[in-house]
Formats: structure tokens, C-alpha cells, sequence
């Protein structure tokens, strides 16, 4: 169905290329999942499928790529449209009309189908995809989870053979990754639809793909079964790395291949039990919110909920797309709206309680430090250093505190290099960096790990530990239940603005499983949450069968 | 996507055709945008053609009558007030020109205020000085016309999505009107993204004042709407957009040429149509003849554009009656004019009280009959049902976008 032949790609000739001498061969009815590390050519792949790459990007590319019989070199994306349909990883963006039903029949309006059979088209699509009851919504009130199906509904209805989704779950609660991913593994069955797709969280995705295509970031690929490929890959679920642990083989790919290979090792696990959490710490909170209420016209957003920061602790705030978070978050760092409640926060040295709001923002800032959702918006100079500089010039900070602290969080970040240029997690760690320069004792990280790879990620999650090491309360506000598993002490669960759930890590995670990570699933009833503790469970003298 | 499921498509048939009962035409559907616009165009035809302040009071509140009844709960719709307010702000402003630059005589004296004496080179202009009742009227009279032919196109604006009005637009202007449709929605868009990098900034402790939150506020969204618009292309051509046939550069420019003609000429039928003052040339026939040349130009360059329609607005019996009646009140007022010139234009000197005959009733009675005749409009309160998901009802449901961050108040729409 598309065939790969000897590709390279190049956007500057002074650059070593994204893709170099690629050939590969994806069969009709194929799930393909493609992986790696940020910046390794993913997008690049998945965009000259349907030609984006060159004809839109510019570049060059050597050798051809066929689809369905049709060169990309002859054919444009627009007259491939009716044979791939791509779906980028922002749906919002790619919309074109404002309602749902309008964006479905926007691809087969450009092919210029007859009316009776865009009609009848649409209604499947609706149907097919779940999302009949949203067909008059405007796109822009839907959830995460909806737009993305109406995303892949608006280009489905052109009857494409090869479907392409550019990280179709990374925005999404596991809840709704799972709707996106059942809609697409239904097509892959139903209708005998090609899909490739590239995702960060293989853990979500590969135990559903036929085929792996791992980018290792030097212009090749590997292409093979997904089990056969991940044996030799750095980056990895958490189930494979409990399988390597093992010594399982083939590698499980799902929490129903690992339990049934697992009852050796559950044996050998039975008589030990996972390290305690933390005792509850005895110091008095260094941050404490009371009845705090957000409300937007129509929607009350946090309903009065209290919580209590303490220092050197990582608190995990979770809960499904729009269910109080980020509110929260911005509520108690008082620069967003705060309709009701009180926050403190102690200011240590016998000195009085402060509330965030009542300060400036310049000082509101050294008491709580929030880095938002997209970290680029406070970002607005032309280079690294003069980011840095500028953080150290409002703060009143020493000249040259904020790269010290840069460097620790992501060294050897070239300081000349354009804030824009720098992938998601340098950018993260550099608006980190400038938010601690102002060293405030909390720091709330707002959705962090989105576009994060598992390197990226390990690299977070030690850095975020070395801020509790230092005494500060961090809060996470994440999606994401393999991290919360690793990284958090406390987790609290929001749904409709108030919290439902609060209490430590295991006790939180293990209750339900939606929220269970991986390595419970498979080693439940045992209360086993990471591959970290089982590997210090088992000892340095373990040796997989 | 195999043959078989074309086949299957194709044979479905159109739900829209088929005959049609009258039951059916009353089920409640939006109307196609060009009716309610060529009923509003015809009655500030008709309030153009008189100062009678009864009749034109009555058209105001036929206008006002047809937008409450036949209005959806989009918000466009609701920006009909506005026309109303607007409309008592151009009156109250003829009327105190009118006092303070004096001008009219009339006999009755209602006050007397001091006038203000002017150089010698400002002679002519009189500042103030004695206000009668005739100079106050005839502000008045020429005020509400304006305010009328206002309120009648606010009405239009009010009962006609005008987004379904520009994808009414013929082939040939498709690119524009894709244009202004994404425009539309792109400004929303980076309202939103300006309020959440002025938020963003205050985590850094910027005040949000001067040159450099300027731009620590127009470089993000600037990026931010930069790379949105490319993703919207970069979607955009992946769906299909732009798939015309190839079109030689001559013809391409003499139809451009034909339909940018046309409209001028449309524009200029128009002008002459309403201003009775105009010479004959300049009215119906410049009209018809605009016309007949942009649609010519329109069907050229049509033919060559490969594109289809979703559910096309159709003009069925009702729309033909709605723009039936505004074309009526506009016939039926320019009949009283010609009949009865006075009566139209009553005179404010000396003063008499304006009168209304029975051909202007019979002209707002037909500028009314939408308001019944019309089918009610789609998730009306009237016609929801009264399950939840139906379109009217989520519109207002509390929004939530999958990014919290960015729901700041007033940033939904």
C-alpha cells in the first residue's frame, strides 16, 4: 500500500538528514506504529506519505514514495486526498469549519461528491466513530477526546485507504485515549484500513500494532515485529521493561501477555513487599488552600476544594480533560481568577503568611512558581541567553543564576539557539529555569510531560526529585499514570472541580484501573506499582530465568 | 471506498428532493440566507421611499416582530439590539444637529437658546439660536428613515447565519469565501491566545504595561498564529483543497473582469433604485443588467471548479414567499408614492399630522407575513425537543475545551 523507496530527506544541506536511505513496504490493512525520539524524523516520515513533505514543506527528497500506485512526486497532498487521510496533533488546528457536521463533509466537498453521497457518508462516519449526538456542536466546545475523533471522522469520509495520526492520544486522559484508539483499531478491523501512526506513549498504543517502525534518530529505520524491535530499543513501556526484567520471551506487549507469563515471578515476589511510602509528613504545609472556587459564565470550574502543599514532597494532581486542574493550579498561584477561598503560604523565618494574590505578580512569584500548559508563552526573546538574562533582571537574582540552573536541568543547551528551535523538553526545562530563578518554595507544573519521550521523561522525573530533594512542594498536573507511578508521593483526582479522590500514591493508583499503571495491572493483587521497585525488590543477585 | 459502497452511496437517494407537503415545509429548518435578505432589502426599499413616521414605526416593528419569533439563539442573532440602539443613537443625533446648527425656520418656537455669534467668513452657519418644533420634526423624520433601512438590515443580520450566507456564494468566488470563513474563525482564536499569554506573563512578574509587554505579548501570539495557520494549510491541502481543473490565465481574467463588471453594475442599480432622485437609467435596468453579466461571469468560471456541496441551501416555497413579501412592501410603498406622494413625504410646514392609508398597511402586512409564514427556525424553544444534545440546548451547555488553561472568562464564545 505505501512503499518506501530508497527515501532521504533533507531541509538544508549543512544538516545531517531527518530520513536516509529509507526503504520500506506497509501491506494493505496494517496498524503501524512508528517510534522514537523527539527530533528523530517521525513527523517527517508520516508527512511525506501523503507528499506534505516536500510539496508544503519544502526540503528535498530523494528516491519516491508510492501510495496506491501514485508517486508523491507526480501527485500533491490535495490529489492524494482521496487515498490518505492525515490527521495532525493538534486537531484544532486543522479544522475548517466551526461545525461538527460541516467538517465531516469538508474533504468530500474538495472531491466533489455528489450530495446524496456526502449525506450518506456522513451519517456512517457519526455512526462509526461514535459521535452521532455531537453532529451540531461547534468544534471548539468539544473535549480533547471528541475533537480528535471528529478529526479523523472529517477525513474517514473520504473513503481514504491510508490513514496517518500524528500523536493522536498525547493531549488526551487515559479514558479518552482508549475511545480514540478503539475507534482506530475498529477500522483497522472493519475496513481493512491502513493506519500509521507515531506515539510517544507506546504503552498506550503497541500492544494494538502489527508492525513497529523505530526511528533511532540517525536518518534510519527499523521496521519489524513490534515485540522483535523493542528487544533492542532504549526507550520502552513499562510492561517491556518488566519483561526484560524477567527475562520474559517474546516480549509481552500486553497486561494480558505479561500476567500470564508472570506467575513465576508474582512466586518470587510473594514474600516480599514494596518499600513504604513516606510517612506523612509532620511539619506544617508550606502551602495551604481553603475553599477555593473558580467559575467561568456557565461552568463553576473548581467547587470549593482545600489543599495542603508540603516541602519536599511531589503531589500528582489528576483527573480526566477539564476537570478543575488547571484552574486549580492557576487559582493558587493567583495570577488566574479566584472567586472565592484563601491560600497561605508560609513564608518561613517567622515572618507572616502570605497570600500569593494580594502581591504583585513580581513577588507573587517568588512565593509559587507556575510553569502553564504551553511553556512557550513566556517565552518572547530571540535567544537562550537572553531569556536567561532577562530572567535574572526581574528576579534581582546574580547575574547568571538562571543558566546555572539551566545547566543542571538541561545541559549543555546552546545559548545562542532560538527559544522556538529548542524541542519540547529543552523548552521546558528552560522556562523551569526561569521560573526558579525566583526560587519560590512551590512549584506547579501545568500538563509538563505532553510531547515528552521516555528519555525526556526519565530526565524530568530526576529532575523534578532534585527540586523535592531541595525542599520545595512541587505539584504535577499530568495525564499520565506511568509517570504519576514513578514520580509522585501524594496523588489527588479531580472530576467535575472537585477532588474524589486523595491519598498516597499506591493507595490512590491501585484503587481503580483506570488510574492503575501497568506493572499493578500485571502484578496485582501484590501492591507493586514501578519496575523500579521490583527490581530493587528482587536484589542485584536476581538473574531472569 | 470500494466500488461496491460507491454503488451504494449512489443509489441513496437525495432526502431533500421528492414532493414535498406543505406539513413538510413547515417543519422548522434554518431558511436559506438569501431570502431573509432579499425580504430585509426590500423593506428598507420601502422605508427608503417614505418619511411617514407611522409607517416607518410600523416597519421598525414588523422587523422586530419577524427577528423575535423567527430567531435562532446563535449569537449573531442576539446582535439585533444593537441595530435597535444603534438606530435611537442616529436619530437622537439628526435631532440635536438639527438644534445646534439651528437652519430650519418653522413658527413653532418651542425654545429660544442664546446664539453664538460666528466670524464673518462663517456666515451661513448659525450656532444655536431658536428651536422650532418643524426643525425638530424634520431631524426626526430624516433620522427614523435612516434608522429604519438600518434596523431592516440589522433584521437580516439577525435572522440569516452569515456563514451559511458566504458558502451560498456561486463557484467562482469559493476562494474568497473560504477566506473570510477562516478569517472568522481565526479571530476568536487569537483573542484567546492573547489573553493567555497576557496571563502567562504575569507568572514572570511582567506588569503588562509599555514597549516591552507589547512585545513579550505580540511575539508569542504572532508565533503562536503563525504556526496555527500553517497547520491549517498544511490541513487544508491534505484534505483536498484546491483541486481545480487547470484554468488557461486568459479566461481566468476575463471572468474576473465579467464578475467584478457585473457587481459594479449591481452596486450601481441599487444606489439608483433607492435614491428617488436618481435618473431612471441608473435604476432597474443598470440592476438587471449588473446582474446578468456577474452571473454569466460566475457560470464561466464555475464550470471549472471541482467541488460539491453539503447539504446546498435550497430556495424552496417558503423562501420564495419570504422574499416575496419583502418585494411586495417594497412594490406596494413605491404604489402609494405614485398614488399619493404627500402622504409619504407629509410636510413638516406647515405641521400636519402624518396619516396612513390603506395601501401602506397593505405594505407592512406583507413586510409581516414572514413572521408567520416562514418556518420556525431549528432549536427554537417552541420547537426543541426536549431530550438533551439537541443543537440548541449544548450550544449554552457549559464549554470545555480540552486545554482548561486557555478557559479564561470571557474568552468563550
Amino acid at each position: 500500500m505505501i512503499t518506501f523507496d530508497r527515501v532521504t530527506v533533507r531541509y538544508s544541506d549543512d544538516g545531517p538528514p531527518p530520513l536516509r536511505e529509507v526503504s520500506l513496504r506497509v501491506e494493505e490493512g496494517e496498524l503501524c506504529l512508528v517510534a522514537g525520539r523527539t527530533g528523530a524524523g517521525k513527523s517527517t516520515l508520516l508527512r511525506a506519505i501523503n507528499g506534505l513533505v516536500p510539496h508544503f514543506t519544502g526540503g528535498t527528497l530523494y528516491g519516491s514514495v508510492t501510495v496506491d500506485g501514485r508517486d508523491t512526486r507526480r501527485h500533491p497532498p490535495r490529489d492524494l486526498a482521496d487515498v490518505v487521510g492525515v490527521v495532525g496533533q493538534d486537531p484544532l488546528s486543522g479544522f475548517v469549519t466551526d461545525t461538527v457536521e460541516e467538517e465531516l463533509a469538508y474533504g468530500m466537498e474538495q472531491l466533489a461528491l455528489p450530495a446524496a453521497v456526502m449525506r450518506k457518508r456522513v451519517e456512517e462516519t457519526l455512526d462509526l466513530l461514535g459521535i452521532a449526538e455531537l453532529r451540531h456542536r461547534p468544534l471548539r466546545t468539544l473535549s480533547g477526546g471528541q475533537q480528535q475523533r471528529v478529526a479523523i471522522g472529517a477525513v474517514l469520509t473520504s473513503h481514504p485507504r491510508v490513514l496517518v495520526l500524528d500523536e493522536p492520544t498525547s493531549a488526551l486522559d487515559p479514558t479518552a485515549a482508549e475511545d480514540v484508539l478503539a475507534a482506530v483499531t475498529r477500522l483497522v478491523h472493519d475496513l481493512g484500513v491502513t493506519v500509521v501512526l507515531a506515539e510517544h506513549r507506546l504503552e498506550r498504543v503497541v500492544q494494538y500494532a502489527d508492525r513497529l517502525l523505530y526511528l533511532p534518530g540517525d536518518g534510519q529505520v527499523v521496521d519489524g515485529e513490534p515485540a522483535a524491535v523493542l528487544t533492542g530499543v532504549d526507550l520502552a513501556p513499562p510492561l517491556v521493561e518488566l519483561g526484560r526484567l524477567a527475562g520474559w520471551t517474546p516480549l509481552p506487549l500486553s497486561v494480558r501477555d505479561a500476567r500470564r507469563q508472570a506467575g513465576a515471578l508474582r512466586q518470587r515476589l510473594a514474600d516480599t513487599t514494596p518499600p513504604e511510602p513516606p510517612p506523612a509528613p509532620e511539619a506544617a504545609p508550606v502551602l495551604a488552600a481553603r475553599k477555593i472556587v473558580v467559575r467561568y459564565p456557565g461552568t463553576v470550574a473548581v467547587a470549593g476544594v482545600d489543599l495542603d502543599l508540603h516541602r519536599g514532597r511531589v503531589l500528582a494532581l489528576m483527573g480526566r480533560n477539564g476537570s478543575g486542574k488547571s484552574s486549580l493550579l492557576w487559582a493558587v498561584q493567583g495570577s488566574g481568577p479566584r472567586h472565592r477561598g484563601t491560600v497561605t503560604v508560609d513564608t518561613g523565618g517567622g515572618r507572616d503568611p502570605v497570600d500569593p494574590k494580594q502581591l504583585p505578580a513580581g513577588q507573587a512569584r517568588r512565593h509559587v512558581g507556575l510553569v502553564p500548559q504551553t511553556p512557550g508563552d513566556l517565552l518572547y526573546l530571540e535567544t537562550v541567553d537572553a531569556e536567561c538574562h532577562q530572567a535574572d533582571r526581574e528576579t534581582g537574582a546574580a547575574a547568571g543564576t538562571c543558566r546555572t540552573l539551566l545547566d543542571r536541568l538541561a545541559p549543555g543547551l546552546p545559548g545562542d539557539r532560538h527559544p522556538r528551535d529548542l524541542s519540547e523538553g529543552q523548552r521546558l526545562a528552560l522556562v523551569l529555569a526561569v521560573q526558579l530563578t525566583a526560587a519560590p518554595p512551590v512549584v506547579l507544573l501545568d500538563e509538563p510531560t505532553r510531547g515528552l519521550d521516555y528519555l525526556a521523561k526519565r530526565q524530568f522525573v530526576a529532575l523534578v526529585r532534585g527540586l523535592a530533594a531541595a525542599g520545595r512542594a512541587v505539584v504535577v498536573a499530568t495525564h499520565d499514570v506511568e509517570l504519576v507511578a514513578i514520580l509522585a508521593d501524594r496523588v489527588v483526582v479531580m472530576a467535575d472541580g472537585d477532588i474524589v479522590a486523595d491519598g498516597t500514591t499506591a493507595e490512590v493508583m491501585l484503587a481503580s484501573p483506570a488510574f492503575a499503571p501497568q506493572v499493578a495491572k500485571v502484578l496485582a493483587p501484590a501492591p507493586w506499582l514501578t519496575v523500579e521497585q521490583v527490581t530493587a525488590a528482587l536484589g542485584p543477585a536476581w538473574e531472569p530465568a | 471506498m470500494t466500488e461496491h459502497r460507491d454503488g451504494v452511496d449512489a443509489a441513496a437517494a437525495d432526502p431533500g428532493s421528492g414532493p414535498r407537503h406543505w406539513s413538510a415545509a413547515r417543519l422548522p429548518r434554518g431558511l436559506h440566507p438569501g431570502a431573509w435578505w432579499l425580504w430585509a432589502l426590500g423593506l428598507a426599499t420601502a422605508a427608503s421611499h417614505t418619511t411617514n413616521p407611522l409607517l416607518l414605526a410600523l416597519l421598525v416593528a414588523v422587523a422586530a416582530l419577524t427577528v423575535l419569533r423567527r430567531r435562532t439563539d446563535a449569537p449573531w442573532a442576539l446582535a439585533f439590539r444593537m441595530y435597535l440602539v444603534l438606530g435611537a443613537v442616529i436619530i437622537t443625533m439628526r435631532v440635536v444637529f438639527r438644534i445646534v446648527f439651528g437652519g430650519g425656520q418653522g413658527e413653532h418656537l418651542l425654545v429660544s437658546l442664546p446664539e453664538i455669534p460666528l466670524p464673518e467668513w462663517a456666515a451661513g452657519i448659525r450656532l444655536f439660536g431658536p428651536v422650532a418644533l418643524e426643525q425638530v420634526l424634520g431631524g426626526f423624520y430624516d433620522g427614523l428613515r435612516l434608522a429604519t433601512m438600518l434596523v431592516c438590515l440589522g433584521a437580516a443580520n439577525a435572522l440569516a447565519n452569515p456563514k451559511r450566507l458566504l458558502k451560498a456564494v456561486p463557484g467562482a468566488l469559493y476562494a474568497v469565501g473560504t477566506a473570510v470563513v477562516v478569517a472568522l474563525s481565526v479571530a476568536p482564536q487569537l483573542v484567546e491566545s492573547v489573553l493567555r499569554v497576557r496571563r502567562a506573563r504575569r507568572l514572570r512578574g511582567a506588569t503588562g504595561r509599555g514597549m516591552r509587554a507589547l512585545r513579550g505579548i505580540a511575539l508569542p501570539v504572532l508565533a503562536d498564529a503563525l504556526d496555527r495557520s500553517l497547520a491549517l494549510a498544511a490541513a487544508m491541502d491534505s484534505r483536498g483543497y484546491g483541486r481545480t481543473a487547470a484554468v488557461p490565465a486568459g479566461q481566468r481574467a476575463a471572468t474576473g473582469a465579467l464578475v467584478l463588471g457585473g457587481l459594479v453594475g449591481v452596486c450601481a442599480g441599487t444606489y439608483g433604485l433607492l435614491d428617488s432622485t436618481g435618473s431612471g437609467y441608473l435604476g432597474l435596468p443598470m440592476l438587471l443588467a449588473g446582474l446578468a453579466v456577474a452571473v454569466t461571469g460566475m457560470l464561466l468560471a464555475g464550470r471549472r471548479v471541482h467541488r460539491s456541496r453539503y447539504r446546498p441551501d435550497r430556495w424552496h416555497p417558503a423562501e420564495l414567499l419570504v422574499a416575496g413579501c419583502g418585494i411586495a412592501a417594497a412594490a406596494v410603498t413605491l404604489l402609494a408614492g405614485s398614488v399619493a406622494p404627500e402622504l409619504l413625504y407629509p410636510p413638516v410646514s406647515p405641521l400636519t399630522w402624518p396619516e396612513v392609508t390603506p395601501l401602506m398597511l397593505l405594505a407592512v402586512a406583507a413586510a409581516a407575513g414572514p413572521a408567520w409564514l416562514a418556518p420556525p427556525p431549528p432549536g427554537s424553544p417552541s420547537t426543541r425537543p426536549p431530550t438533551v444534545g439537541t443543537s440548541g440546548s449544548t450550544v449554552a451547555a457549559p464549554t470545555r475545551t480540552g486545554d482548561p488553561a486557555t478557559s479564561v472568562p470571557g474568552g468563550h464564545p
